[in-house]
């Protein structure tokens, strides 16, 4: 069976059909992924066995003619930063290397109760810290469109496995960019809903006003059925939005004809590459042709967000990685005689660069004397980078913009310098400090036939806009 | 140089990071480079600015659209079950089989 091409639409077609069991299917996808993955490194971990026990009930199903769940028998990968009952979790870090969670991730729960297969875990930056997909404690992930090349960060393995056909679909997290940018990459679709939309719980936390947890697949219409299955209200997550959640899939059929797009003129400006401007230009030509209105805006405190996104992300991140303290689940250094000597020694041989990195950074900006200075002020420029898109989303239905300044580059080049790899997520980071959902569909390739990702932004709870107008780019 | 090399090794110290001396001086580099960037935030005057700690606050037109509470951030105070003795242990690095070990805590 050619599993390469699959999408949610067709697994559940031919399960449906008979064509194959979600057993049978199932395997194959393990046979591909023990043939190619080693050369990508998407997965971290398997789990074979709960795949092909859920497999078994999905068959059952099938075979009593009952009414088919929406996912039933689809393989989908989950980035390890999601915690899976009785299997290995590591968020790609050296001090979760046995981590064993007893109980599963909401989207996870969701996932397997609509009937997917979990094939297994993908590889990540170092809790979710990095845009590259380097800073793995496993190893990187290198990009199945140019193995010289990254395949962005940090849902880096879940972009991967998903544009190598090793997953049908799979779930990333974004707390910068980090389920768009590496779906730009790779050239594959990837939605991050509006904060709130999907709960957070069994999610390993980086900062937690920024975490979110989202679709990563081949079209725009499997981001809409993912996101149908994992969204809605959870007791289990305090922030989790107790709003209805509506049939994105069917909304995809409403024209795009009449709506007002806005192209922010910040996002074109000095960094852009060119050829990345021509393919979003083009993007924004074929929305023209299909009815949208194109309307230049102005975000004007755009220049600010990586600033405030790496005072605010290192400073909820120092505070969330203190429970890592070698005590009561994770890595523990040997050898040490006291309980602060045991802290320190666990920390430093558990943590990798990145992380140290950001904790530090974290630290410092919430440390006396300079929480006013560092912390406070950034708070504020956040509420001014949300007012930018309350007030041009009065005027426009949505934002069209590039998803990063660049194509995917090459594995070791950003690696020494960590400014120029925060400055990946300038396009994205901005979405995240607001709240407000994106998504990054394919759109053109450079010279070289990279992928090069158009992002579509909207207004809160509105990703039924959202994934339209990425449709509609996305349409032949 | 806003950041020093006592400033490293003060806040290592608040993280529970020990940190080589190789790591501290890179530390030092990096986050002066950082802070550098992030100084940037000061050109913007802020003074009559609220600050934003959670997207819900940002969410104030939406939760004042006639929508509601879109968040319930508080439950019943009912008790639920919660994880069982034996699971939460089952990834501790020691236990006695009862409570979690650690090395002594009291100093001398």
């Amino acid at each position: 069976m050619d599993i390469n091409s699959f999408t949610i639409e067709s697994t559940r077609s031919v399960i449906s059909q008979k064509e194959f069991t979600a057993a049978d299917l199932a395997k194959n996808f393990y046979k591909k992924i023990e043939a190619e993955d080693p050369e990508i490194h998407a997965y971290l971990t398997l789990c074979e066995d709960r795949a092909l026990q859920q497999a078994d009930r999905v068959d059952r199903i099938v075979n009593a003619g009952d009414p088919l769940p929406p996912l039933a028998g689809v393989p989908i990968g989950i980035k390890d930063v999601m915690a899976t009952k009785g299997v290995r979790t590591t968020a790609g870090s050296k001090i979760l290397e046995n981590f064993i969670p007893p109980y599963d991730c909401t989207a996870v729960a969701r996932l397997e109760a609509a009937g997917a297969i979990i094939l297994g875990k993908m590889n990540c930056d170092e809790f979710a810290m990095g845009s590259s997909n380097e800073n793995s404690a496993y190893g990187p992930v290198r990009n199945p469109r140019d193995k010289s090349r990254v395949p962005g960060g940090s849902s880096g393995g879940s972009a991967a496995a998903v544009a190598a056909g090793t997953a049908v679909a799979t779930l990333g997290s974004d707390t910068g960019g980090s389920i768009r940018q590496p779906a730009s990459f790779c050239g594959v679709v990837g939605l991050m809903p509006t904060y709130g939309r999907v709960s957070r719980y069994g999610l390993i936390a980086f900062a937690s006003s920024l975490d979110h947890i989202g679709p990563l697949t081949k079209t725009v219409k499997d981001a809409a059925i993912l996101l149908k299955v994992i969204a809605g209200h959870d007791p289990l997550d305090s922030t989790s939005a107790d709003l209805p959640v509506p049939d994105y899939e069917a909304d995809l059929a409403k024209h795009v004809s009449g709506l007002k797009i806005g192209v922010p003129k910040e996002y074109f400006g000095e960094g852009l590459d060119d050829e990345v401007r021509a393919a979003v230009e083009a993007g924004i030509a074929k929305l023209r042709s299909a009815g949208c209105t194109i309307i230049p805006i102005s975000l004007p405190h755009t220049a600010y967000a990586i600033p405030t996104y790496y005072v605010i992300a290192t400073a909820e991140a120092s505070a969330n990685l203190a429970r890592y303290d070698g005590v009561r689940y994770g890595y523990r250094a040997k050898g040490a005689r006291t309980l602060s000597e045991m802290y320190r020694k666990s920390r430093d041989e558990g943590f990798g660069t990145e992380v140290k990195r950001r904790i530090m950074l974290g630290t410092y900006a919430l440390s006396s004397g300079y929480y006013d200075d560092y912390y406070l002020k950034a708070q504020r420029v956040r509420t001014l980078l949300t007012r930018d898109f309350e007030e041009a989303f009065q005027q426009v239905d949505a934002i069209v913009t590039p998803t990063a300044p660049t194509a995917a580059f090459k594995i070791g080049e950003k690696s020494d310098d960590p400014l120029s790899m925060y400055l990946a997520d300038i396009y994205t980071v901005t979405a995240d400090l607001a709240g407000i959902p994106g998504i990054s569909v394919p759109y053109g390739q450079s010279s070289s036939g990279l992928p090069i990702g158009l992002q579509v932004l909207g207004r809160h709870f509105d990703e039924s806009t959202v994934l339209r107008v990425a449709a509609a780019v996305e349409r032949p | 140089m806003k950041v020093t090399e006592k400033d490293v090794a003060y806040v290592a110290d608040l993280a529970n990071l020990e940190l080589t001396d190789q790591e501290r001086q890179r530390m030092l580099t990096d986050l002066n480079s950082i802070l550098d960037y992030i100084g940037r935030l000061n050109e913007l005057d802020t003074s009559n600015v609220p600050p934003m700690a959670q997207i819900s606050t940002g969410l104030g037109k939406i939760e004042n659209s006639g929508r509601g509470q879109i968040t319930s951030s508080m439950r019943d105070d009912v008790p639920v079950l919660c994880l069982p003795h034996q699971e939460a242990l089952q990834n501790a690095p020691v236990t006695d089989g009862e409570f979690f070990k650690v090395p002594k805590v009291i100093e001398r």
